[in-house]
């Protein structure tokens, strides 16, 4: 299967698009709860998902919308159960976080790190049942440090299972910067659990889709686990809404209900002396600023942007596609705005 | 007195303890970002932020509350102690005992609880009765700021582990990151008695173990806990012009109950419902009908709680935890 840049940028359009119309749903209150977008990591995703075939498993985070719908998962069911109906993809009892798709051996949690049990338990599975097939694990950098995601490493590692460790590195682990909750190098410290570790940009659809093609062919012929490390962006950072970032796009509104308790009880007697107390400020500044600096707009980290301009040579061709997916998308929205369930 | 939200009377609470015990130390997920007003008050050796590790950071702060700390570990969420329950079912509640009474692990375990947001059945879920199962665990669960803060007193003053439960709908932090995230265009059927309320100028520990009525009433007593609290008086106004006397009692601790109370009020009556938003078997509703049976007090017995998992759907979702149609309904068929 040779890489094709046309089908992968399809799917990243498709999935940052829908994303998009899912972001508008939950402003407009009718997504209820948290939402987390993978819009950003859509290379990442998109490199691995275009490669899986029959019998492949999926174990999903809290932001694997994107995973699924590239998967071939039904969008309008998809939609309809982030909108809570009973004819939703799992009857609305999941939503964003909790997606189940049993014919494509797919499952969600909302439990950071239990991808790593769950695509071991899905690589023992087909190993029996289906062999040549693999289970691929997708995760955030934060969950490196849950214990449970590292003893499956080493357990892919000791069972020699076809499993895809895939990490999608912002650099967040939820709201607190990772480099303050990590040390040492993820790629040397997955290499001493005995597992494949390679580096790859994943805003670069077409490194991600070379890279993992070797290490799942590698699987798929029985020689054991990789890591993939992959670097991206989260335009919408942890989740929609999160207060830092509306602080930064809307200072004037957010910022007095933050600054003044904060101010308050930076200058309360009782506590700390000022050195202690200056520390304090420092490391909230810091997570402000580190907001402030994030290269979300940034259109260099856009991945499907990145792929969009290498297309643009062809541009008829380019303008045909777009019009094919916009179009797709919009009969997918009125499908599922069409029939509200009473 | 002074008026304030719930959670901000928890961390105006835990600020007067920090300023009290130096031994008192914050950690956990985010908790820079979520504590922030006390992390630029007590400064960063205080309030420090962990990876996301719970096995790690909760065991360690059961072994730093045995080695002289008064830690308050901070679980994002209650559901999310399934990862580590260990450190607490197996090494915080054990060590008394093992050690003879010698030695205990004065570790409060904080963490927001309950459904009614639209998150699903991961991060709604109440599990007071699960954890309160374990002997040697302390299991709180405010619905007011007043308690809220007292009981976070208690809690810092204690001398074993302690599990302090914050209910997400009336936490008016808690509510606004995870269920609301700045937008106007939802809507939660929030207690207002519970989010906002008076609180003394001087915390003083609320004792532990030690329930309120929070209501008198002839017909029937309605013993519930967090926002149960709440959706019960509110079933028992509308009960009241129909001319059934309701009264709620709330039990402010699940371990220990206050087993007195509820019996004496039950004895009254001779009618107990219990509302309780965690699961239905095996939990503090059964717990309860124990209690009153053991003492020999006879009564009619019902109870509103939550009997599957948590749907996504937000009108799943309110049909299943207790709501005041519920109760209404269960109060009307004990009085048949």
């Amino acid at each position: 299967m040779p890489l094709d840049l046309w089908s992968l940028y399809a799917l990243m359009l498709k999935s940052r698009l829908f994303e998009e119309a899912i972001a508008k749903f939950w402003y407009d209150g009718l997504i209820s709860g948290e939402m987390h977008l993978g819009t950003g990591e859509e290379a990442i995703i998109a490199g691995v998902v275009a490669q899986l075939r029959e019998g492949d498993a999926m174990a999903l985070d809290h932001r694997g919308t994107a995973a699924l719908l590239m998967r071939g998962v039904d969008p309008v069911l998809i939609l309809r159960e982030l909108l809570g109906y009973e004819d939703g993809l799992c009857g609305g009892m999941g939503g964003h976080m909790h997606l189940f798709s049993k014919e494509h051996l797919t499952a969600s949690s909302g439990i950071v790190g239990v991808e790593g049990p769950t695509a071991v338990g899905f690589a023992l599975s087909v190993q029996y049942l289906h062999p040549g097939a693999i289970a691929v694990a997708f995760f955030g950098e934060g969950a490196m440090n849950q214990g449970m995601l590292m003893e499956s490493m080493n357990l892919a590692s000791v069972w020699n299972l076809p499993v895809l460790f895939v990490c999608k590195d912002d650099g967040w682990a939820i709201t607190t910067q990772s480099e303050s909750v990590t040390r040492g190098d993820l790629i040397e410290r997955v290499r001493g659990l005995g597992v494949q570790a390679v580096k790859v940009d994943g805003r670069n659809v077409s490194e991600v889709w070379e890279t993992c093609h070797s290490a799942i062919e590698r699987a798929r012929s029985g020689q054991g686990p990789t890591f993939l490390y992959a670097r991206c962006v989260h335009f919408e950072g942890h989740f929609l809404g999160f207060q830092l970032i509306r602080m930064v796009r809307a200072p004037l509104r957010e910022m007095p209900g933050i600054a003044i308790p904060l101010t308050l009880s930076f200058l309360h007697p009782g506590g700390a002396a000022l050195h202690e107390r200056l520390a304090g400020l420092k490391a909230v500044l810091a997570a402000v600023l580190a907001t402030l600096r994030d290269p979300r707009r940034d259109s260099a980290n856009d991945p499907v942007r990145r792929a969009r301009t290498t297309l643009q040579s062809d541009a008829a061709r380019l303008e045909e596609l777009e019009e094919q997916v916009e179009k797709e998308l919009s009969n997918v929205l009125s499908t599922v705005l069409a029939e509200a369930p009473s | 007195m002074r008026s304030m939200f719930f959670t901000q009377a928890v961390d105006d609470a835990l600020a007067q303890a920090m300023a009290d015990d130096p031994r008192i130390v914050l950690f956990g997920e985010d908790t820079p970002l979520l504590r922030r007003n006390l992390l630029v008050r007590f400064g960063p050796k205080r309030v420090r932020g962990a990876p996301i590790s719970e096995s790690a950071f909760l065991g360690a702060g059961v072994a730093a509350a045995m080695s002289g700390l008064r830690p308050v570990v901070e679980m994002y969420m209650v559901d999310f102690l399934g990862v580590c329950m260990d450190a607490l079912l197996n090494h915080a509640a054990k060590v008394e005992a093992f050690s003879g009474g010698k030695w205990t692990a004065p570790v409060v375990v904080r963490a927001p609880c309950g459904g009614g947001y639209g998150d699903g059945g991961q991060h709604g879920q109440s599990l007071w009765g699960w954890l309160a199962h374990i002997p040697g665990v302390t299991v709180l669960v405010p619905s007011t700021p007043a308690d809220a803060g007292g009981l976070m007193l208690a809690a810092l003053q204690h001398d074993g582990p302690v599990i302090f439960l914050e209910h997400k709908l009336l936490s008016e932090t808690w509510l606004e990151f995870l269920g609301s995230g700045g937008r106007r265009t939802v809507w939660f059927d929030v207690p207002a008695e519970g989010v906002q309320g008076t609180v003394p100028k001087k915390w003083e520990p609320v004792p532990i173990g030690k329930a309120i009525l929070r209501r008198a009433g002839a017909d029937v007593t309605i013993v519930s806990v967090g926002v149960g609290v709440h959706r019960s008086l509110e079933a028992a106004q509308t009960l009241e012009t129909e001319g059934i006397s309701a009264g709620v009692l709330d039990l402010r601790t699940v371990s220990p109950l206050d087993k007195t109370a509820v019996c004496e009020a039950v004895a009254q009556t001779g009618r107990l419902l219990v509302v309780d938003e965690d699961y239905e078997g095996f939990g503090l509703a059964g717990e309860l009908s124990a209690i009153v049976l053991e003492a020999g007090v006879s009564c009619k017995y019902a109870r509103v709680c939550t009997q599957t998992t948590i749907p996504y759907a937000r009108h799943l979702e309110d049909q299943i935890l207790p709501n005041k149609q519920r109760i209404y309904a269960s109060v009307r068929q004990l009085m048949q």
